[in-house]
This record gives C-alpha cells, sequence and structure tokens, in this order.
C-alpha cells in the first residue's frame, strides 16, 4: 500500500574545537568546523570503495526575498554552468565521465549539492564544487533558458497535478505571513520574472563556507576528509556580513480555515487536514518527538489507530494517514489525511475522522503498539548502518535548521524516552482547530447541481 | 511507471563494474534449492530477494489484474493470522517484506534482523505458501487498486503509457497494465486469487539472491524451511510478444497544461552480440541524465522541457527502446521536432569517439556505485541469475564495455535507431500536432 501513500501523502520535500584525533562515534559519524566556520560532517564505510560528496547551504525558499519566490531553486539550476575555470555543463560532464552522478536539491530551510562517485575521486569532487561556491559565472543566456526550464519543471510537479496543486493551496491557508506558505519552486507568475540579478542577489548572500556544510560519506578516513576540506573549502574567505536567519513569523492563529479546491483531473477525492506544531529546536527536543511518535500512533501504518477505526473498523476510508516532519527551522505542520470509501461523501468522511481523533483523545495510547514502534526505530538504526548516504543527508538536513551534532545524536534517546502521557498531551496541544486548515480536493460543481 | 524502473534495474544489472568488490557464493540447500550469497558480517542483519519469473504476464486472460491483487493480499493475512495480526508481528520483529509485481517476474523481498531471524523467516514463509485471502482483506485491498486504477486514469503520464502498450504490443499481456481494469478487477473471485497464487509460485522459476550476515551452512536450511513447500511447477511461461510499433504520432485530448509524450520503436534483446554496443549508443544518445544528446538539445539549448530521457527496455517477451519527455502544450511540438531530429542524425551519423569513451568511461565506472547495501546486492544477483549471467560475470563485465568500438556502435546507430518508425503517443493539449501515421 506504498503507492497510496505516496499518492495521498502531504507533500513534503527535501564548532570551532578540532581535536587533535578525529574519532568517529557509533555510526562512523566524525565532525569537526574549520576556521571559516564551515561544518564538515564525516560519516564512515569502507565495504565499498564509493564516496558521496555533498555541500549543503543553509539558504532555501523561505530565505527568498518577497516577491522573488524560486530564486533559491533557480540558483540551484544555475550553478550548473560555467565557473572561472569550468565551462558550462563540465562539472556534471566531469563526474559522468568519472562514472559518478551528481544533482542537487532545494526545500524550504536548504540547499544541497552532491556527486556520488569512486571514492579516490573525492578530491576532484571537492575542487570543482568549491570552485562554484564562490566562482560561477552565468549568462544572461543562460539565465532565459534556464527559466524556461524551471517552468516546465513547475509544470511536471506542479500544474500537471491536482493533488500538489492542492498541497500548495493547503500550505498558503496554513501560513499567514511565514514563507513556508509559499511553493519552494515559487509562484509562477513571480519565476516568470526571475533574472540574473535576483539569482545573483541570493547567491552574494548565502554561498560562503560560514554558511554551508561538508557532508562527505563513504570509503573515506576522516583526516584525509580534513585535509582535503582545509585545501578547498577552507581557502574561501567567510562573509562576515551574512544575515542573521530571521524569518517573518506567523502571528496568532485564531480562526479555522477551510479550502475546496476542484479539479475536473481529480479522480479520487479526499480530505487533508494541517495543524500548525513546533518542530526540533536545538536542546529542545521533546515536543518534536513526542508528535514523532504520535503520526506513528495514530496514522503511520497497518496496526495505527485511524487505520484500525476507519479502515477496519467503519470501512469508511481506503486509505488514512498521518504526517509529521520535524526537522524544520520554523513551525512545521502535523497533517492528517482520509481517501473516503466510493459513495462516502467528504463532509460524512471528515466527520469520521474527527470523531477517530475525539475517540484517540479519550481512548490514549496503546502501550504494546508504542513498544512495537520503538523496537522498530531501534532496528533502523541497525538497518540505517547498511546506507550511509542516508546517515549523511539526515546529518545534512538537521544541521542545515539549525541542531548540533548533540542535538542529532541524542535523537533516537529523546524518541525511546516519549511516554504514553507526552504522546497524548502533545496530541492536545497540537489538535487546535483555530490553527488548522481542512482541505477538501473534490471535483467541479456538475451543472445539475449548480441548478439546484 | 513501476514497470519501467524495473525494466531498468534490469537492464542495469547486466552492465558491471571495473572494481565492484564482491564475492558471490552459489548456496544448494538440502533439498535443492539454490541461492545466490553475499556475507556481510559486520551489521547483524540479512537481506533476501525472491524472484519468480513471469509474474503478472501470466494473467489468465479473463481475470487480467489478479495476479497484482493476489501479490497485494500477501500480507494481508497468512496461517492463523488476519491481516492487522500480520502487521503486529511485522512490527514486533521489526522487519520489512515487500511484495511486488511487474510484467516478468513476482518478487519478495524481505529485510531482517539477526536476532530473531528465525521468527522472521517463518513469517515470510506464511504469507507466501499459506496466504488466506480473507474477503474482507480481498474487498478492501480491491478498493485500494481500484482507487490507483481510477488515479491511473487521469494520469497523463499513465494514459501515456497505456496507449503506447496497446499499439505495440498486439494482444499479449504487454499490451495491458497488469494492475487490470476497473472491470476485470472488480468480478476477481476468491478462486482466483487462489489459481493467480499457483500460476505464479513454482519453484521452476524461482530465483534467490540473499546479502549479508549469515553463513551458507545457515542458509541452506532457511531456505528450504521457506521455499521448500512450493509446487514444483507453475503455470506455462507466456509467448513472445509480437512489437507492433509504426512511425507516426498519437495524440490523446487530456485538459491540461504540459503535455507528456512517451515514444518508442523495436529495441534490441539483452543477450544480443551487439546489446553493449545498444547500452553504449543509448547512453549518449538519452540515458546519460545531463549528458546526453536529447538532454543538452532539448533542455540545455532550448529549455523545453525539465526532462527527456531514452532508455533500452529489454523484456523477457519483447524489446522496445523507449524515450519520455514532457513540455508545455505550446512547445511539445518544438521538442517532438528536435528529438526525432536527434534520432534521425544518431542513425546516420553514429557518435563521435569522445563520446565513446565518456560512455564507456561512465558505464564501466558507475558499476560499483550500485552495490551500495545487501537489498540492492540481493536485487542485483536475482537480475543476474535471471539473465543466466555466470556467478563470476562481475569480473569479466566491463572487458565486454570496453571492447566495444566506434565501428560497432555506428553499425548498431544505423541497425537499431530507426527514425521512421519511431512513435509519438502525447497526451494533453499539444499545438501544432495531430494524430498521424507513418508516410
Amino acid at each position: 500500500m506504498t503507492r497510496l501513500r505516496a499518492i495521498f501523502a502531504a507533500l513534503t520535500l527535501s564548532i570551532t574545537l578540532v581535536p587533535a584525533s578525529l574519532r568517529a562515534d557509533q555510526e562512523g559519524v566524525t565532525t569537526f568546523t574549520l576556521e571559516n566556520g564551515m561544518d564538515v560532517v564525516v560519516v564512515e564505510d569502507h565495504r565499498a570503495p564509493v564516496v558521496q560528496h555533498m555541500v549543503w547551504y543553509k539558504a532555501g525558499s523561505a530565505d527568498e526575498p518577497v516577491g522573488s519566490s524560486g530564486v533559491a531553486h533557480f540558483l540551484e539550476h544555475l550553478l550548473f554552468k560555467a565557473t572561472d575555470t569550468l565551462a558550462d555543463g563540465e562539472l556534471s560532464s566531469t563526474v559522468a565521465a568519472n562514472g559518478g552522478r551528481d544533482n542537487a536539491f532545494t526545500s524550504y530551510d536548504y540547499t544541497a549539492y552532491f556527486q556520488r562517485v569512486a571514492a579516490d575521486r573525492l578530491e576532484l569532487m571537492m575542487r570543482m564544487e568549491s570552485d562554484r561556491m564562490r566562482n560561477i559565472r552565468f549568462t544572461e543566456e543562460n539565465v532565459a533558458t534556464e527559466r524556461r526550464v524551471i517552468i516546465e519543471e513547475r509544470n511536471q510537479r506542479t500544474e500537471n497535478n491536482p493533488r500538489a496543486l492542492f498541497g500548495e493551496q493547503m500550505n498558503a491557508a496554513q501560513y499567514l505571513n511565514h514563507r513556508y506558505g509559499v511553493p519552494i519552486i515559487g509562484w509562477m507568475h513571480e519565476m516568470e520574472s526571475l533574472d540574473k540579478e535576483d539569482a545573483l542577489g541570493f547567491y552574494n548572500t548565502y554561498y560562503y563556507p560560514n554558511n554551508a556544510i561538508l557532508v562527505v560519506s563513504g570509503d573515506v578516513d576522516p583526516e584525509e576528509v580534513k585535509r582535503l576540506a582545509e585545501t578547498y573549502y577552507g581557502a574561501i574567505p567567510a562573509n562576515p556580513d551574512l544575515p542573521e536567519r530571521v524569518r517573518s513569523a506567523e502571528p496568532p492563529q485564531n480562526a479555522e480555515r477551510r479550502i475546496i479546491f476542484r479539479d475536473p483531473r481529480v479522480a479520487q477525492e479526499y480530505v487533508s487536514r494541517s495543524y500548525l506544531a513546533p518542530e526540533r529546536d536545538p536542546g529542545d527536543q521533546e515536543a518534536a518527538a513526542a508528535l514523532t511518535l504520535l503520526a506513528e500512533v495514530l496514522g503511520g501504518g497497518q496496526t495505527s489507530y485511524m487505520t484500525e477505526k476507519l479502515q477496519f473498523e467503519e470501512q469508511k476510508a481506503v486509505w488514512s494517514g498521518a504526517f509529521y516532519r520535524g526537522t524544520s527551522l520554523d513551525d512545521t505542520t502535523f497533517d492528517v489525511v482520509i481517501v473516503p470509501v466510493p459513495g462516502l461523501a467528504l463532509e460524512e468522511a471528515e466527520e469520521a475522522m474527527d470523531a477517530v481523533l475525539a475517540q484517540f483523545l479519550i481512548d490514549g495510547v496503546d502501550e504494546e503498539q508504542l513498544d512495537r514502534i520503538k523496537y522498530q526505530l531501534r532496528a533502523s538504526q541497525i538497518y540505517q548502518r547498511d546506507n550511509v548516504d542516508g546517515i549523511a543527508r539526515r546529518y545534512g538536513a538537521a544541521m542545515s535548521v539549525g541542531l548540533s551534532v548533540e542535538d542529532i545524536q541524542v535523537w533516537p534517546d529523546v524518541l525511546q524516552a516519549v511516554t504514553p502521557e507526552d504522546i497524548m498531551e502533545a496530541a492536545r496541544n497540537v489538535f487546535d482547530r483555530d490553527a488548522s486548515v481542512t482541505g477538501w480536493l473534490t471535483r467541479p460543481i456538475s451543472p445539475e447541481e449548480i441548478s439546484q | 511507471m513501476t514497470r519501467l524502473f524495473l525494466i531498468i534495474a534490469i537492464a542495469f544489472a547486466a552492465a558491471l563494474p571495473a572494481r565492484a568488490d564482491v564475492e558471490i557464493e552459489e548456496v544448494v540447500s538440502p533439498g535443492g534449492i539454490t541461492a545466490w550469497l553475499v556475507r556481510e558480517p559486520s551489521i547483524p542483519f540479512m537481506a533476501i530477494e525472491l524472484r519468480f519469473r513471469g509474474g503478472a504476464s501470466l494473467d489468465a486472460p479473463d481475470t487480467r489484474g489478479a495476479i497484482n491483487l493476489m501479490t497485494s493480499l500477501l500480507e494481508e493475512g497468512a496461517a492463523d493470522l488476519d491481516a492487522r495480526a500480520f502487521a503486529r508481528a511485522q512490527e514486533s520483529l521489526a522487519v520489512s517484506f515487500g511484495y511486488d509485481v511487474g510484467d516478468d517476474a513476482l518478487s519478495v523481498s524481505g529485510t531482517f534482523l539477526s536476532e530473531n531471524r528465525d521468527e522472521a523467516v517463518e513469517l515470510l514463509r506464511q504469507s507466501i505458501i499459506e496466504p488466506s485471502f480473507a474477503s474482507e482483506a480481498l474487498e478492501r485491498v480491491r478498493e485500494q487498486v481500484l482507487t490507483g486504477l481510477r488515479s491511473d486514469a487521469k494520469d497523463p503520464d499513465e494514459i501515456a503509457r497505456r496507449t503506447f502498450d496497446a499499439m505495440a504490443f498486439g494482444d499479449h499481456p504487454y499490451a495491458t497494465d497488469y494492475s487490470g481494469t476497473i472491470e476485470s478487477v472488480t468480478a476477481l473471485s476468491r478462486d482466483d486469487m487462489l489459481a493467480a497464487h499457483s500460476a505464479a509460485f513454482a519453484r521452476d522459476r524461482l530465483y534467490v539472491g540473499v546479502a549479508g550476515d549469515i553463513t551458507p551452512e545457515e542458509l541452506g536450511p532457511l531456505l528450504d524451511t521457506l521455499l521448500g513447500e512450493l509446487p514444483e511447477i507453475g503455470a506455462p511461461m507466456p509467448e513472445p510478444a509480437p512489437v507492433l510499433i509504426e512511425g507516426g504520432t498519437t495524440v490523446v485530448e487530456f485538459e491540461t497544461p504540459q503535455s507528456v509524450a512517451i515514444f518508442g520503436q523495436r529495441g534490441i534483446a539483452q543477450d544480443d552480440p551487439d546489446y553493449f554496443a545498444a547500452a553504449v549508443l543509448n547512453q549518449v544518445l538519452g540515458a546519460g541524465g545531463f549528458e546526453s544528446r536529447l538532454m543538452d538539445e532539448v533542455r540545455k539549448k532550448r529549455g523545453l522541457t525539465y526532462g527527456v530521457y531514452s532508455y533500452l527496455a529489454p523484456q523477457d517477451y519483447a524489446a522496445t527502446l523507449q524515450g519520455q519527455v514532457a513540455s508545455a502544450n505550446e512547445s511539445i511540438a518544438e521538442a517532438v521536432s528536435v528529438i526525432r531530429d536527434e534520432w534521425a542524425r544518431a542513425a546516420a551519423e553514429g557518435i563521435t569517439l569522445k563520446e565513446l569513451d565518456a560512455a564507456k568511461t561512465y558505464i564501466t565506472g558507475a558499476y560499483p556505485l550500485r552495490f551500495d547495501g545487501n537489498g540492492p546486492i540481493a536485487r542485483i544477483m536475482v537480475g543476474m541469475q535471471m539473465l543466466g549471467l555466470p556467478i563470476d560475470y562481475i569480473a569479466t563485465r566491463n572487458d565486454k564495455v570496453d571492447a566495444v568500438t566506434l565501428e560497432d556502435v555506428s553499425r548498431v546507430a544505423g541497425e537499431l535507431l530507426d527514425p521512421e518508425n519511431l512513435h509519438f503517443v502525447v497526451v494533453g493539449q499539444p499545438v501544432g500536432l495531430e494524430s498521424s501515421v507513418a508516410n
């Protein structure tokens, strides 16, 4: 049923102390910071002669200036153009000619670039990636062509997909003042007017070593990574004028919002609800841990509370689920979804879902279920060791939103310490209809309905 | 799209590395079941991949979608566990089981900890050998499949793929989607599930790959416990499919701002001596991510699309060469025209020496990157077995790629690429494109 989860899921994305001898923790992780402020994470795995090299910038779509939505992602595309020493496209073709793959991604809070290649090519990757941190040289022609590409990307991801359009409207209604209400890829009318100055403005504000994290995973020696990082990234001066990362904050949310999105391309109607929710904060991850487990208990799988009630007992849902994405710089959302069985109106589906949420607040957490979830979380730490690139991405994303290495390393223990009472308190706090958006994805009203 | 990903994965499994340091052992169980094993004792878990050849193409014509629905029901109750009890048992053991089916194979994947391996294997055995197909689960999962089919009917990518397959494969199962239709799935019964189960699961079509924390001595008995009760033979394999693609364009009207196109022509079988030359050709033409000619011409130079790709699709019963592109309704005609030009140019002129060298370096160098975990290694090993490759193939494969010459690729480009019979299916409201047949 992963397929249905994929279809109906809320759309989610994307120390100056240098010890004399670097020592890895149990996940094979070593961290240090270059003198110019660039953080470095190394995740060792010597089973295959492969390395993944990533640079994460603490700059995403939510850091964009008002009026130029999509510029973070647009700049990401333009970073594959020429530099002083690389021709247009040469970075990617060099990676490919070395048998590697490269790509990049943009989210609300970060933009990241990566290559996966044979381990003995790490230095070449660092030389090229560090080059484009400060030396990009794209032309007006590059800008014009690449703007067409991102518009086609928006067409493909969003305009051609009513669920994506609906998700954008949900987010826009959820955030009254914060940039999380603006899509990462940008609003079409603003994308169409993005220009070279917009892209360079973002680049020259944020693309500096003291705003970046280097994450290297695979068959590497931390000492060697440190030597190379000092050579290539350490030589780049920090930006002393890096702006403080403060976004426009949400005012108190005092009004329940409801949206109805109608599109003839909708095949399956459903109801989605998002609630404003706290995120993981440095040194203060307990509330986020409780919400993480609440999402699992309530709607994480076949034995979750919503699935039991809505699919098995009442048989009102083809599918239901709960989602929470705690790794975020500012307030995030907790989402619930119900996809009704044929013949059940969205109004009735919403009522059924609300009745189940209300009953959950009375019934509380099934402790056996919670034990199973915690055991799975412990097991996942074993399974994750088989995928160091996954560990690398986890560090990159978490450090990009300001979490420390310690926050990341204690997170599994914070999750294990969550009690049923913590989960119920988190549920009571988050299920605040005044801070929620309820959305119906449905088809246009037919002529007969209008005439009635 | 599930199907194409599977095909691409299989195609890549034939292409191997400079220095993938993977040692495969063949293990034959006391009961006679063969598995390929890569030992990896450093992390206390293992991954097992089972593949049963035939897959959804073994559907009887009047019960299309039966094998797909049956596969979805395997985790919905087995032996004396109902769906919820089975799910709780999986969670209690922290196992991950996956059940998937495609045109050519049904696959079962298991990942489980060393500390509870025996219990995990018993649970997996129950789902394969003793699935319940209880009526409650059948109705519930049937509705999920129907929901997916209704979504597909309004998804331009799916509409394009189905239109192309229907045109290309005559009355072969490949011509229709393995999920079935609203009508066929609605009509499926529990008896159809039992029939689908005995058609698809048998030892005469089984391939096994295992990677992780287990020794050959432990694996033998495990295989007999897990799979020893399977019947010897299943349903007869399908016949080869005709490939009926002719040139031209098929437009399917669909109200959406961006048109989606699938294009294709006859392809080349994986056991063809020219397959590697064709793989190099395709790498240059459309497979190479940012680097391919299609990406360069359609995206980088003209900004007409976010992505354009071509791929060899050597399925068990038909080989095609296909591609995909999406562009705004106003610009899709230009994208199609550029792709047609590139197809003709490659057919007439082949590729350059520089392109040949870059493609070979990429194909040979990319191989070790795929061995990135127990699950991927287990899957690569079943792929190799299904292609009939020798167990030491990994060590020799890059020599075969490196042996491809410019003359080989130019000759294969002339023989394989067929601009006259390259057909485009375009879904959307394309400006300046109409349905047509080849001249």
